[in-house]
């Protein structure tokens, strides 16, 4: 029998891969907006599962939500990773630093 | 076999291949094979949404998700020449924290979640009824039909954000302007200008005309 647990669980171990990515590929932008990516699977995973498992159907409509907006981001992030290439010919986070934040 | 026993397996099977998928994301060398691994994972957790009864989210995680953000990533994947070594340098260095983080956060979240809770919820019957999409589809034209148009908006602003920002603009580039080609007159283009006879003189003396003034350059 598959309970809510099961869900959360599988959403937590994803979120926590997708943590560790970010702290890993610390050079590839590439990698990191896909780690966001997995991100944001895992939690659209948590809100499909409470939509189900208390029967609501917001959870399932902010799914929507969180998928149209996480298109659009990711279209906008790749736009500037293709500007930001074009301009230094780098994806390395270390070297992106004419901010000096 | 019964049948929650069955959907039991298949929940494991896909949360498995998920976990591996993201994995291989987080860890391969060659970005081409980071984005294939993610397809595998988003693929696998549209299986598990299924088996939530979520359908719709499922088919629109495949099409939008697989087909769509996926296969732009693979393009700018492509596009891009990406130096491998330097990017995968310091990966060792941040391996050992990384692993920590992600595993405290993952024990941290375990325990928020309860060991005793993993049988507390267990799948009644389905809220939507028969069909999913009507469920959503009422809600959303609804209740949440201003979030809509603003996810419509957002989208938009998408699609322009992402082209001004790519959009290039060369110098020493000759181009042709449509809307000055169409917009041009026959009196702009041609000049008429009238021009005095000039007979040789050696061939037939002509007799001497005086050119009128306003001919005169």
């Amino acid at each position: 029998m598959i309970t809510l647990s099961h869900y959360i669980v599988l959403g937590a171990i994803l979120f926590c891969i997708a943590v560790a990515g970010l702290f890993i590929n610390r050079k590839n932008v590439i990698v990191l907006l896909m780690a966001i990516e997995l991100m944001l699977l895992a939690v659209n995973t948590n809100f499909v599962a409470f939509s189900r498992f208390f029967g609501d159907v917001g959870g399932q409509v902010f799914v929507f939500f969180i998928l149209t907006v996480a298109a659009a981001e990711s279209a906008i992030g790749l736009a500037i990773l293709v500007l930001l290439f074009r301009n230094r010919s780098t994806i390395n986070v270390a070297e992106i630093d004419s901010m000096k934040g | 076999m019964n049948t929650d026993l069955l959907q039991l397996i298949c929940f494991y099977f896909f949360g498995a291949v998920a976990v591996i998928g993201g994995l291989m994301v987080i860890s391969v060398k060659n970005s081409v094979h980071a984005v294939l691994s993610l397809v595998l994972t988003f693929f696998s957790m549209a299986c598990v949404w299924l088996l939530a009864e979520a359908e719709f989210l499922a088919i629109a995680l495949v099409v939008v998700y697989v087909g769509a953000v996926m296969v732009l990533f693979l393009f700018v994947v492509m596009m891009l020449d990406i130096k491998q070594e330097v990017v995968r340098e310091g990966f060792i260095r941040y391996l050992p924290v990384g692993i920590v983080v992600a595993v405290v956060m993952l024990a941290e979240m375990l325990a928020m979640i309860g060991v005793k809770a993993m049988h507390a919820h267990t799948l009644g019957p389905n809220p939507a009824g028969d069909s999913n999409v009507a469920w959503l589809g009422q809600a959303l034209y609804t209740e949440f039909l201003l979030p809509f148009e603003i996810a419509a908006l957002i989208l938009t602003v998408g699609i322009v954000a992402a082209v001004a920002l790519t959009l290039r603009q060369r110098a020493g580039v000759r181009h042709q302007s449509a809307a000055q080609q169409v917009a041009v007159h026959a009196a702009d283009r041609v000049r008429v200008v009238k021009v005095a006879v000039e007979r040789p003189a050696s061939v037939n003396p002509a007799p001497v005309v005086v050119p009128p003034q306003e001919n005169a350059p």
